[in-house]
């Protein structure tokens, strides 16, 4: 044993706190990386807002705000306004969730309560998921050739019977209008909302269902005075995601609508959205003010989007905060 | 027997204790049930349809040549080595970035105010309709190189796949024991030899996974490409020049009255749709078993 001296116990003599090795280096290295990437994929986001407003400019600079409720789009004269787009939108993503949320809550309860043998409610859990997995063009073309066929028959009758309704009130009902759209958007964003309320469910403490069935509440008393009321935030902050992904959701749409930009009252008539008519025509227009109408009314999607997406993520927040 | 049972006013309670419930409450119970039944019921048929549908009409028309045919010649050739080299171009480009993300989020920030920030973003760019995306990919390649083109469409998807990636790793990381960490960093491990080679390392299979449901998701995307690759009937001229992929094949086509071109579209929706589904549905069962254990 040799004989240490205290100098050697020094921190630089043991090298502890080094920092001028390769491993020093190499660590400091890898944080810097790990923040710059981080850095990078928060910028995407600014950076996406800044493009598209950029592109769009030529069209703020000249319609302004007016373009909102502008009700005409004609391309060779240079003349656009939103609203007919706006309204589709709105309208079929308004269709989709009416439609959705019954179903998908009724998908989160049989999956999540003890209706059924626990491997038949993954099975059924995984099959949903999967809906969520198929191409957005594939269900368009099963929308187009076989969901349509289907759908035809009954809106032609209401359309005949029921024409004292605004709502079904349509001179010729073809199959893609409107209302079918509303209901391929229900079948798209249905594993949304059915997985996130799943999951809310399943948060709810045990004790709660227990305390309700000891008080004698049937499965269904304890579903809808005890999970529901006690889910409902979360429940609504996922209607709220399905809702952003139905307003954004473009091929399956623009395949079933009839893309025919008009406002009409009733849902069998055809209509128009904004992703549709970005996909249909952005590719073909003119540099200037047509990209920057399109443009513009992409702008238009990304805010709402945007703030629908935000109000559900705090929602999400809020609520995790609130049940720790 | 127990005394309870023998008094008469006792087993008149217990007969009402152990009887149904008044129809009333009954028949809401019977109800409700068959509702969420009917309702999941309808919830699925959709899948089952589309997949039958799509098998019975394509796959009398699938041929090998189609293959190795571009849309032209009625293959799906090209559109196949498209849809690869855009993806492909959207993994290299998104896979750095999103890991790294996700590291930053499971292991440097964790619950501090920053990494919250950058959770959110991420989550948030998850919801951007992938049709602004490729708005986004327009402006920023489109227009500065002048042309539709390949690079284009990979830059779309990239942006598409980044946030599922990050997320995703986030959650592998997450899985992973502190202890782990611990023990790494006990015996004198930096944190780049923590992170690399005992925490990645475990975690790689579920961010494998992760990567793969998010090339599945991009693979499948059409709304990003109609204007960034664009599309072409005939083998594309190289990383700069419009690219088809199946997708926009199908998109595109569609509506054709010619009934070759139809019959192509539905043999192209099945090997999108098989390429896609069995991707998701792999590495989604490989994801359950993980979290079993």
């Amino acid at each position: 044993m040799t004989n240490l001296s205290p100098a050697d116990f020094d921190n630089e003599n043991l090298g502890l706190t080094d920092n001028d090795g390769a491993n020093f280096w190499l660590d400091r290295g890898f944080t810097w990386l790990v923040y710059t990437f981080a850095a990078i994929a928060v910028a995407v986001l600014f950076l996406m807002s800044w493009i598209v407003f950029l592109e769009a400019r030529p069209a703020i600079e000249k319609f302004g705000l007016g373009f909102i409720w502008g009700q005409d789009w004609d391309t060779a004269n240079e003349i656009f306004g939103a609203l007919p787009y706006i309204y589709g939108t709105l309208v079929s993503s308004a269709i989709a969730i009416i439609l959705t949320v019954p179903v998908s809550i009724a998908v989160a309860l049989v999956t999540s309560e003890k209706f059924l043998h626990p491997s038949i409610q993954t099975a059924l859990a995984f099959i949903v998921e999967l809906i969520a997995a198929i191409p957005s063009v594939i269900i368009g073309l099963w929308g187009i050739f076989i969901f349509i066929p289907v759908l035809e028959p009954p809106q032609k009758w209401l359309a005949s019977n029921f024409k004292w309704i605004p709502i079904f009130n349509s001179q010729f009902p073809v199959g893609t209008n409107m209302l079918t759209a509303g209901i391929i958007l229900a079948i798209m964003i249905l594993p949304t909302m059915a997985a996130i309320s799943r999951d809310v469910l399943l948060a709810i403490p045990k004790e709660l269902r227990s305390a309700s069935m000891a008080l004698g509440g049937t499965r269904w008393e304890t579903i809808f005075r005890v999970l529901l009321p006690a889910g409902f935030s979360g429940i609504v902050s996922a209607a709220m995601l399905a809702l952003g992904r139905a307003l954004g959701e473009t091929m399956a749409v623009t395949m079933v609508i009839g893309n025919s930009a008009q406002i009409s009252l009733s849902l069998l008539d055809p209509a128009y959205t904004i992703p549709a008519v970005l996909a249909n025509e952005f590719a073909e227009a003119q540099p200037g003010l047509h990209i920057g109408a399109l443009c513009y009314l992409g702008l238009i999607l990304f805010a709402v989007t945007l703030g629908v997406n935000i109000a559900a993520r705090l929602l999400v927040q809020w609520v995790g905060r609130r049940n720790r | 027997m127990s005394n309870y049972q023998s008094s008469e006013i006792n087993k008149a309670i217990v007969s009402e204790l152990i009887s149904p419930l008044p129809p009333r409450r009954l028949i809401f119970t019977y109800l409700m049930n068959a509702l969420a039944f009917a309702f999941s019921a309808l919830a699925i048929i959709p899948l089952f349809s589309i997949i039958w549908e799509i098998i019975s009409r394509g796959l009398v028309g699938l041929k090998p040549q189609m293959f190795v045919k571009a849309v032209i010649d009625n293959g799906f050739g090209n559109a196949i080595l498209g849809t690869i080299t855009v993806v492909a171009i959207g993994s290299v480009l998104s896979i750095p970035i999103g890991l790294f993300t996700g590291i930053f989020l499971a292991e440097f920030g964790q619950t501090s105010p920053i990494a919250k920030f950058v959770r959110f973003i991420v989550s948030v760019l998850t919801g951007v309709p992938s049709i602004v995306v490729g708005i986004f990919a327009y402006g920023l390649i489109v227009l500065a190189t002048k042309q539709f083109s390949a690079i284009a469409g990979g830059f779309a998807l990239a942006t598409i796949m980044l946030p599922i990636i990050a997320l995703t790793t986030e959650e592998a990381l997450k899985l992973i024991p502190i202890d782990q960490r611990l023990a790494s960093a006990a015996l004198g491990g930096t944190r780049f030899q923590t992170t690399f080679r005992v925490v990645v390392t475990a975690a790689l299979p579920s961010i494998t996974t992760g990567i793969l449901l998010a090339v599945a998701r991009a693979a499948g995307e059409t709304a990003p490409l109609i204007f960034t690759a664009l599309f072409s009937l005939d083998w594309s001229g190289g990383l700069f020049g419009p690219t088809a992929s199946l997708p926009v094949l199908i998109y595109n086509l569609y509506n054709d009255p010619d009934p070759e071109r139809n019959q192509l579209v539905w043999t192209t929706s099945i090997v999108l749709l098989g390429l896609v589904l069995s991707v998701s549905l792999i590495s989604r069962l490989f994801t359950r078993k993980k979290k079993i254990k």
